[in-house]
């Protein structure tokens, strides 16, 4: 016996497959998806570390030195105002990264309940949800939010609030048709059937099964958001001056564009990699999370 | 089937109404008004018989429903910016420009689009099929403006080929509709890729290769076809957005088209303008997911409406 049970703890212990583990390793197979993390750990960095890595304010005007070539006092060179272009950039980092985290937590905090609520409920309660979903559906895209900062008036918080105002949504959508999908599944039947509450089968069988989409779609939304900012931004109704902004700096940008073309390239490169960042850990945690896509 | 569009169009009545409301009601909370005194010093006198004409002088609700009985009998009232014309023959000024682009913008970038997605997908996992692949992700995720800047760099600045901006030569229409064309572009060539690998994969494929049919027979008659279908829903409703919604396109270009319009608009204040821009786009986007519904029935008889909406 004792011998027997020495061998069994011999054979290497097998590492228990779950979705989750998966899922990581499909996703770090993938190269962009990996890419795109780095990227985005970047960024984060950047936005934490500002004042540290920043070689100056991103309110630091020196007005003798504006619109200045890049150079090694001045890396990425100088706005019309004389302040340093690459502290602006990594301060616009924090800006960026706070809009769209917190449009996403305005997001899911309205739409993950509501969805739930309608999904599993039905009745007259999903009735109203729909009407809901129905008229904020119809309200146009970016006129509105527009029409929102025209009233707030320009500012961090507002951006936040005026994107933020449609953009649960698509949550609640997809919370609610996961979970009417999800609900009459066997395995929730027969949890159902043993006894199980409300509460554990929320928690244990539905919620689990409903994550995956849920997750692809936070990872999109953010970079939806940050676009959605730097778009008020650059038509001048996003963020206040001298806070920095990506958008903002596009915008200032195009007036000069004829003589100072170097300022038009840094913050234009600088959205496109957060964007592709974000888009390619999306579609990466897509293919990593969907069970039912094998990819080819 | 009735019912059913009538249940639709009920509640797409419910949500432009909504819509109008608070629209109506967020205008007019702010403290202040289109012909405050820093603006315009009048006289008290003056000021209030300006107030009186436009309306503005009566309760918010009295004069919202006012607003919605003259916009039932197609009167739009008058914009404050420009008092001499109504805002139905403003709007029908200004959306001119918007709509000549997205015109040209929805013809190029949905064949185009179907066309790169085709390509791909019969030359699947090949360099074509990555190189698309790759194009429809930049088309996609990068900014509109952002690849404005990018072309303005490259054939304006350096090249010197094109203007920077502008509107009515042949020559500034180019790169605003290049720029423009290129996200729906992206997203139709995504779609449309993907449908067709589905499509490819399916039996009845299978089936008309064991039949011996020609490869180009297999492709025009039976996985275009089935291709096309999913295509519809997510076509239709980029329709209204496309005609409404090229702000970011005409500000990098200047170009004098709705969008600005209504930027400018909301900074003034213009009620009468703002409503109206924003209950055509609600108008459009509601019109054409009911058209986009009732076309997939018709293409696709396996779908069956009833009353109820998921």
């Amino acid at each position: 016996m004792a011998a027997t049970e020495a061998a069994l703890n011999q054979v290497p212990q097998l590492k228990q497959r779950t979705l989750m583990r998966d899922a990581m390793r499909s996703f770090f197979k993938n190269r962009l998806a990996t890419a795109g993390l780095v990227v985005i750990l970047i960024f984060i960095f950047m936005a934490i570390f500002a004042d540290l890595i920043a070689p100056t304010p991103y309110y630091k005007s020196v007005l003798s030195e504006s619109l200045q070539f890049p150079s090694w006092r001045h890396l990425l060179g100088t706005d019309a105002v004389g302040r340093d272009f690459l502290s602006r950039l990594i301060y616009g980092a924090r800006t960026s990264l706070t809009v769209g985290f917190s449009v996403e937590a305005i997001a899911f905090a309205i739409g993950l309940p509501l969805g739930a609520l309608a999904g599993l409920r039905g009745g007259w309660v999903d009735f109203i949800v729909v009407r809901f979903l129905e008229v904020f559906t119809a309200f146009p895209s970016f006129l509105f939010p527009i029409f929102i900062m025209s009233i707030l008036g320009n500012g961090l918080s507002n951006v936040i609030l005026a994107i933020g105002i449609t953009s649960w949504i698509d949550v609640c959508r997809l919370t609610r048709g996961q979970l009417i999908a999800l609900r009459e599944r066997e395995f929730v039947v027969a949890a159902r059937s043993y006894g199980s509450d409300d509460w554990r089968v929320i928690v244990r069988h539905l919620l689990p099964h409903a994550l995956p989409p849920l997750i692809i779609m936070l990872a999109l939304g953010i970079p939806t958001a940050i676009f959605a900012e730097a778009g008020l931004s650059f038509l001048g109704v996003g963020i206040n001056d001298p806070i920095p902004s990506w958008g903002k700096m596009v915008a200032e940008s195009i007036g000069y564009i004829r003589v100072y073309w170097y300022l038009g390239i840094f913050p234009t490169l600088t959205i496109a990699l957060a964007m592709l960042g974000f888009n390619f850990v999306g579609d990466g945690l897509r293919d990593a999370l969907d069970p039912t896509m094998y990819n080819d | 089937m009735v019912r059913y569009i009538l249940g639709r169009i009920g509640g797409l009545l419910f949500a432009f109404l909504v819509v109008s409301i608070i629209t109506f009601s967020l205008m007019h909370a702010v403290p202040g008004g289109p012909f405050d005194e820093f603006k315009q010093p009048l006289p008290p006198a003056a000021k209030a018989n300006i107030l009186r004409k436009y309306g503005l002088d009566k309760p918010v609700w009295q004069q919202y429903l006012l607003y919605m009985w003259h916009a039932a009998h197609f009167d739009f009232g008058i914009p404050f910016s420009s008092p001499t014309e109504t805002v139905i023959s403003l709007i029908a000024r200004v959306w001119q420009p918007t709509l000549q682009l997205a015109a040209v913008v929805i013809l190029l970038s949905y064949s185009m689009g179907f066309l790169l997605g085709t390509v791909a997908a019969i030359k699947h996992n090949t360099w074509i099929d990555q190189v698309v692949t790759a194009f429809a992700t930049l088309g996609f995720a990068v900014p509109n403006f952002v690849v404005a800047v990018w072309l303005i760099l490259i054939f304006s600045v350096t090249l010197h080929w094109l203007p920077t901006g502008g509107w009515g030569t042949p020559r500034q229409f180019i790169l605003p509709t290049i720029v423009y064309a290129l996200p729906p572009m992206a997203l139709v060539a995504r779609y449309t890729r993907v449908n067709m690998l589905e499509s490819l994969r399916a039996d009845y494929i299978r089936t008309a290769r064991a039949k011996g049919l020609t490869e180009p027979v297999i492709i025009g008659r039976h996985v275009l076809k089935n291709a096309l279908i999913p295509l519809i829903t997510v076509l239709g409703p980029q329709i209204p957005n496309i005609a409404t919604g090229s702000i970011f396109i005409e500000a990098a270009f200047r170009i004098p088209g709705l969008g600005r319009y209504y930027v400018t608009a909301t900074f003034t204040r213009d009620y009468p303008m703002i409503m109206a821009t924003i209950l055509l786009a609600a108008f459009l986007w509601g019109f054409t997911f009911l058209i986009t519904d009732l076309l997939y029935t018709v293409i696709d008889p396996r779908v069956r409406l009833t009353g109820g909406r998921n």
